[in-house]
């Protein structure tokens, strides 16, 4: 749940950013970096390979301006997307308000999806999340790119529960701030009917 | 699952005095006090030259790989982590199972000394954590502050 601080009146909610290895995760939050005024955003952590491959997680602390007084605070984190970084993607989910999955839309990406989905549920699971229960947006990346999957295939096979779910490219923006725009709503929702 | 920690007036000057005063009596550059999920609590000391953001993300993830590796080895947690610099060292210890605390200090001041203080500051902020767990959650609906937020005001949030 969000750190609510009533006498700094700050709100600070915790979104994370999951998905298989390569999707895009780490460019979703490079791109909100580089498109965030300075004095909005903190400064941007990568703790990853010498090959840019994450390793533990990426960081970005984001304020968003204040709502009825309070400052709202949302720190976006992404997970190591690749399958042997386990552990860390469960400790990066501890005290998630919200995720986000980036889905790589290549065809031969499917697979890949479908794994990272079901580890992400049962990830949640072991830390006390229900993924049915939680704020909770789908992204399918990479959509300028010719061997993609339509959309609907994705759709179907990812989104049974029919959350938000939306086409972007990261590395251009493309839906980038609609997804974070949609995962942030729900949570601020959550907060504010006291879930 | 983590329970929503909310910070109340009175609790808040309790810490920050802790936090004030173990920076005084460890002379300490810095003192943090960071929850589990890496949002920044409280701090004191020479804050203004650090980003005491990254610090608290970057502690909190400290901690969990750190308690990844006790769980391999069959420990409940490490409950302190020290690390030494050219100049600049770090002490970092959980208190109440749920909160990290962390003083920075160099060679003005000695790891006996941080620890010796850290501890008696540990016990007070136990106590103080003890009593905002006895508050507990925000109350929904009406009781909340935030029940008031409309569909527009989260909307403006994203309007450039």
């Amino acid at each position: 749940m969000p750190f609510i601080n009533l006498p700094l009146r700050e709100i600070t909610c915790k979104i994370v950013y999951y998905g298989p290895g390569l999707c895009g995760k780490t460019t979703n939050l490079q791109y909100v970096y580089a498109k965030t005024n300075p004095e909005s955003r903190g400064n941007m952590i990568s703790l990853a390979t010498e090959t840019d491959r994450t390793l533990f997680f990426d960081f970005l602390p984001l304020g968003l301006g204040e709502i009825r007084g309070f400052k709202t605070r949302f720190h976006l984190y992404s997970v190591p997307g690749q399958v042997f970084y386990d552990a860390s993607r469960k400790l990066i989910l501890r005290g998630v308000d919200g995720v986000v999955f980036v889905a790589d839309s290549l065809v031969d990406r499917l697979d890949a999806n479908l794994e990272s989905a079901e580890n992400l549920r049962i990830n949640l699971a072991e830390q006390g999340y229900d993924l049915d229960k939680i704020p909770y947006v789908i992204q399918y990346n990479k959509r300028d790119l010719p061997n993609v999957l339509p959309v609907e295939e994705l759709s179907r096979q990812l989104n049974p529960t029919k959350v938000p779910e939306f086409n972007a490219v990261a590395l251009t923006g493309v839906g980038v701030f609609d997804t974070l725009k949609a995962v942030a709503k729900q949570v601020l929702t959550k907060v504010k009917n006291g879930d | 699952m983590n329970q929503q920690m909310v910070m109340h007036e009175g609790e808040f000057l309790r810490i920050t005095s802790v936090c004030d005063r173990l920076t005084r009596e460890a002379n300490a550059k810095i003192v943090f006090l960071v929850d589990k999920n890496g949002q920044l609590i409280s701090s004191a000391g020479a804050t203004n030259d650090i980003d005491t953001t990254s610090l608290a993300s970057l502690t909190a993830g400290n901690i969990a790989a750190t308690g990844g590796l006790a769980k391999l080895l069959g420990e409940r947690e490490f409950s302190i982590l020290f690390h030494e610099g050219e100049r600049d060292n770090l002490h970092i210890s959980i208190v109440a199972q749920r909160v990290i605390l962390v003083v920075i200090f160099d060679a003005r001041s000695s790891l006996g000394l941080v620890r010796l203080r850290v501890k008696k500051a540990s016990e007070e902020l136990a106590t103080v954590f003890a009593d905002l767990e006895k508050k507990g959650t925000m109350p929904g609906g009406a009781g909340s502050p935030f029940a008031e937020i409309t569909d527009e005001d989260i909307d403006n949030l994203f309007s450039e």
